[in-house]
């Protein structure tokens, strides 16, 4: 290390530079008045302002957030109880096979996802548009919620439970008072990992959403085909801050929960 | 401890899940794959896909995906192992992690910026007196971009891998006389194949459907299994060829899965999977 400790500085420095450039270049640039992303001419609020005067915009991002928080609240819920009943399952294959199912959809291509979904959606009559993104996203998050609990729920000693029966806890409360509280931890990182995938997806969105219904990602989609916007780099301005305020949030969580960080990485 | 009351009530919205969102979907496709526009049951989806357009276009996203996955791998490699000499190892990787949980949209519009004909990089160009050249809508930057997107996922495992890594099996190694090539290639690397093959199965079966920055960063030139299911799709509204594609994109998944499966666990690492 001490021989090679210049190299490697500069490796990583330039690694790091490589990682950061595009989105700091991207927020340079929505403070220019100029109108491209090239030639800064003067410093400006004007693309901020026009994200927030925009009603369109704004209702996609309000629908952004409505479907990321209700589609991570029913996955985890969802996701929850379905890990407390593999945990607890005695058969080893059906338990075997049900996580094997479970990891059905983390590890399939987006596109697949998509794709399928459209079709499930329309053979069952729901209308493209809120529902059938909210679900979909529901569906897509239920498995990471089920992957950041199950650890926990592992790591419980099962005595615990055998002491809070013998002691007279009936099984609600078992649940309530014993289970719950323990993995804790497990179900805001769920909730947070879903949330974020939620807010980040695109490929499933893209196909199961309507004319009417739009998110972020897909709004951003098509602004960047017609070409460039500045209110684009103004909204990815707002999002690198919330982004970012969110990192902060659940590395506080997972450092609490003892959760290793690196589990935050995406698909 | 659990009657089977309780167990089924717990399980009742969970299977419902797997029913209706992982069987059934999969069914769907395997099913949709079996009919023509017109809607009768035909075989001719697969024929057509081992035409010479489908199978050019297969070889042609494999191409791609694999040269995604070896330049990740490049340059994933030396970051992971330069970040565990790190102090502060696990802040650093979370700055690593941090540009993947920025939109991803908003990275590759970024590209557009500076990649294009005016950007900073045909500005760089410039100063050593090339004139304006194309880089957008070319392979190198839908490689460059595709790369850049996949980078942390390379990352994390690799990292894990070493991080796991017993260093006085390194120490070891030097003292018997070994070079620090010969430690590389006969300790360090043969140690980390499991996280090595973790990050292979991040960054290639992704790289394999991609869709949107093909048409964002590769204008439509470059054309990728998700690129062409998504045509199907949305476009020509061929939902038979579209599952088809997605039939084999599956199937690719699968392979790809069981050559980069780790059931060599005990041969190969000195400790849990990540």
């Amino acid at each position: 290390m001490e021989r090679t400790g210049n190299a490697a500085k500069i490796y990583l420095t330039l690694i790091f530079i490589i990682l950061y450039a595009p989105i700091l270049y991207l927020i340079f640039y929505s403070f220019n008045s100029g109108g491209s992303m090239n030639n800064f001419e003067s410093f400006t609020w004007e693309h901020y302002s026009a994200v927030f005067s925009d009603t369109r915009l704004i209702m996609i991002l309000i629908n952004t957030v409505i479907v990321a928080l209700l589609s991570a609240l029913i996955a985890t819920i969802i996701g929850v109880f379905g890990s407390i009943g593999i945990v607890y399952m005695r058969n080893k294959s059906i338990r075997n096979s049900l996580l094997s199912l479970n990891n059905v959809l983390i590890v399939s291509p987006d596109v697949v996802i998509g794709a399928s979904f459209l079709i499930l959606f329309t053979m069952i009559g729901v209308k493209l548009g809120f529902a059938s993104v909210l679900i979909s996203h529901i569906a897509f998050s239920i498995p990471i919620v089920v992957l950041m609990v199950l650890p926990k729920l592992q790591e419980m000693n099962s005595s615990l439970i055998d002491a809070a029966a013998d002691l007279g806890a009936t099984k609600g409360e078992i649940l309530r008072r014993v289970i719950i509280p323990f993995i804790k931890p497990g179900i805001f990182a769920g909730f947070f990992m879903a949330l974020t995938y939620s807010l980040d997806d695109f490929a499933v969105t893209f196909f199961v959403t309507g004319n009417g219904f739009s998110t972020l990602s897909v709004e951003i989609y098509s602004m960047a085909r017609a070409g460039i916007t500045l209110t684009i780099n103004a909204l990815s301005g707002i999002i690198f801050i919330v982004t970012l305020l969110l990192v902060v949030g659940y590395y506080f969580i997972s450092q609490r929960g003892k959760n290793p960080v690196g589990m935050g990485v995406r698909k | 401890m659990q009657t089977k009351n309780t167990k089924t009530f717990y399980l009742i919205p969970y299977f419902a899940w797997i029913l209706l969102f992982v069987i059934a979907p999969i069914a769907l496709i395997a099913y949709y794959s079996l009919f023509d526009l017109s809607g009768n049951f035909t075989l001719d989806n697969y024929k057509n896909f081992f035409t010479s357009i489908y199978l050019k276009l297969t070889i042609s996203s494999f191409w791609y995906a694999f040269l995604i996955t070896v330049f990740s791998l490049i340059v994933a490699y030396p970051t992971a192992y330069l970040l565990t000499k790190t102090k502060h190892k696990q802040l650093w990787l979370l700055l690593i992690i941090i540009p993947s949980w920025i939109n991803l949209l908003l990275k590759t519009y970024a590209f557009i910026g500076i990649f294009g004909l005016y950007g900073p990089i045909n500005a760089f160009l410039n100063v050593f007196g090339f004139g304006e050249t194309q880089i957008l809508f070319t392979d190198f930057s839908f490689i460059f971009v595709s790369v850049y997107i996949f980078i942390p996922f390379m990352i994390l495992p690799i990292f894990n891998a070493l991080d796991k890594l017993n260093p006085s099996l390194i120490d070891a190694s030097r003292d018997l006389g070994a070079s620090s090539w010969t430690t590389f290639t006969k300790v360090i690397f043969p140690l980390t194949t499991n996280g090595v093959k973790a990050g292979i199965q991040a960054v290639f079966i992704p790289s394999l459907s991609l869709f949107m920055i093909t048409r964002l960063i590769a204008g439509n030139k470059v054309i990728t299994l998700g690129t062409a299911i998504e045509q199907q799709f949305l476009v020509t509204q061929n939902w038979g060829m579209g599952s088809t594609i997605a039939v084999f994109l599956i199937i690719f998944m699968i392979i790809v899965m069981i050559i980069t499966g780790q059931r060599d666990k005990g041969a190969t690492s000195n400790g849990k999977n990540w």
